[in-house]
């Protein structure tokens, strides 16, 4: 039977881990995610896992040590945030291009400077191209459920593509709450063992990874890992629906809150979109026709079912907490894509909220809508809860 | 679908779903690159000084000491050797000397060699 144990989104994820027992980890600590290495070094000394747990002395060498595992055939984890990700930066197109499908907790914090250990998704944003798919969790729950998915999608062999399975440092990793935890066994049963096509390790099938592609063949060798992507949009959902199968919870790649008649939707990622959908609630109470739009994936994104999505709203406002200096902040991006490729000329509004932790108040989402239904959209990106 | 595994099989890809995936190299294949032709000077080895202590053959990093089973060193395999100098700097008898490869190629190549 499952059971229900007051916990953390990193403790969560890394009971996850323990559950998948995955053959590798190699990881070094980083706030705010160091509790799930931690806990998970405590598995290990405790032998209730058999994974070879490699401490290494950065998150390059970690993330290195990922990718060289992974392509020897092993199942493989870690996690990181912020400029441990950053430093990672150099590798993570090679797990791409190799097609090690590492899933990695990311716990979103800020990138420095000024140094902060607070939430925002410039780390894993700064990431989007590398070949990774990113699935962003709401809470402590989906960031538990998304790490035993995360497994089966990584290693499907239309995908084999590594994973950030993402949530928010501190609000979420660090957040107590109540998460119902999935029996060992039915999570060894529905991860199974890793079945490698290539593996190095294979000495009687000898391999080359990392071989020298110039101008000839670069570029088909890109090509495949954008149909792997695509390949993400048609097996998600069934790989979502066999989890359903053993947890009761479904996960779709777009969380839609009251949207379907929505004449204006706030699109958001991650634990802020609670307090978006409590105020669509107390808006629909007083007659506003309100929505809000999860995006869980975003890597590969699901830009034909936005389109669906937002394509009858009036009016659009999306949150990002990441910021494309210079330019358009990346979920704003992705969205006035997606509506511009189907025709749709509905006003979108970019806000930027809560860099560096900054909280989110339900006053800035109540605002945000009454500003939509007064037709107050701007070319101008917004910054919510800024001192000015 | 991508190529899963045929590369040894294949000619040259034409489509892009026909390249290995991942820019795999299938097969073991160092063996056969010359690594020799990268050398700009030779090992030039002399028999008579030779002792046969192994030092060079213990830390040429291409394997390219030839000996004869008996742990006699019978000279230099310059099919791999890429002329890193080693041998010739560990050797406590000075017994091979590194010597421009050019004295062995291309016009006049042979008057000053072996």
């Amino acid at each position: 039977m499952p059971r229900r144990e007051i916990t953390s989104g990193n403790w969560a994820f890394a009971e996850a881990m323990r559950q998948i027992n995955p053959d590798v980890v190699a990881a070094y600590p980083i706030t705010p995610s160091t509790d799930i290495p931690m806990k998970f070094a405590d598995f290990v000394a405790n032998g209730k896992v058999d994974t070879n747990f490699v401490t290494v002395e950065s998150e390059h060498s970690a993330i290195t040590a990922c990718v060289t595992a992974s392509a020897a055939g092993a199942r493989v984890m870690t996690a990181s945030s912020a400029n441990g990700v950053a430093l990672m930066h150099e590798i993570f197109p090679i797990a791409g291009c190799f097609r090690t499908p590492i899933v990695f907790g990311l716990v979103n914090r800020c990138i420095g400077a000024p140094i902060n250990i607070h939430c925002d998704h410039s780390d894993s944003m700064a990431e989007r191209d590398a070949g990774w798919v990113h699935l962003y969790c709401e809470d402590a729950q989906e960031a538990y459920d998304t790490a035993i998915l995360a497994i089966r999608l990584a290693e499907h062999k239309d995908v084999l593509s590594p994973v950030f399975v993402c949530q928010d440092g501190f609000i979420t990793s660090h957040g107590f709450e109540p998460v119902e935890i999935l029996d060992d066994a039915a999570v060894k049963a529905f991860v199974g063992e890793r079945d490698a096509d290539f593996p190095l390790l294979d000495v009687d099938h000898p391999v080359t990874y990392g071989s020298f592609a110039m101008s000839e063949y670069y570029f088909e060798i890109k090509r495949q890992q954008i149909e792997a992507m695509k390949n993400v949009l048609k097996v998600y959902d069934g790989v979502a629906k066999e989890f359903e199968a053993v947890s009761g919870r479904f996960y779709p790649k777009l969380d839609r809150y009251r949207t379907e008649d929505a004449d204006f939707i706030v699109v958001v990622m991650s634990s802020a979109s609670g307090v978006v959908k409590d105020v669509v609630d107390e808006l629909r109470e007083q007659g506003i026709k309100a929505g809000c739009l999860r995006v869980r994936m975003f890597r590969p994104f699901p830009a034909d079912e936005v389109a669906e999505i937002l394509g009858t709203a009036k009016a659009v406002a999306v949150l990002d907490r990441a910021l494309s200096i210079g330019g358009t902040a990346p979920l704003a991006a992705e969205i006035k894509s997606a509506l511009y490729d189907c025709g749709k000329n509905i006003p979108v509004q970019s806000c930027v909220y809560g860099l560096g932790g900054r909280d989110f108040f339900p006053q800035y989402a109540r605002e945000l809508f009454m500003d939509l239904a007064a037709g107050k959209v701007s070319r101008e990106e917004r910054y919510l809860g800024l001192l000015e | 679908m991508t190529n899963r595994g045929n590369s040894a099989e294949m000619g040259k890809p034409k489509r892009w779903q026909d390249v290995p995936m991942g820019g795999i190299a299938f097969g073991s294949s160092a063996e056969a690159v010359e690594t020799g032709q990268w050398r700009s000077m030779r090992p030039v080895w002399d028999g008579e000084k030779c002792i046969s202590c192994l030092l060079c053959w213990n830390q040429c990093p291409d394997r390219s000491i030839l000996t004869d089973g008996n742990g006699k060193v019978t000279g230099i395999d310059t099919f791999y050797c890429k002329g890193c100098g080693i041998c010739a700097h560990i050797c406590p008898k000075k017994a091979i000397e590194m010597r421009p490869e050019s004295e062995f190629t291309g016009p006049g190549a042979g008057a000053k060699g072996e």
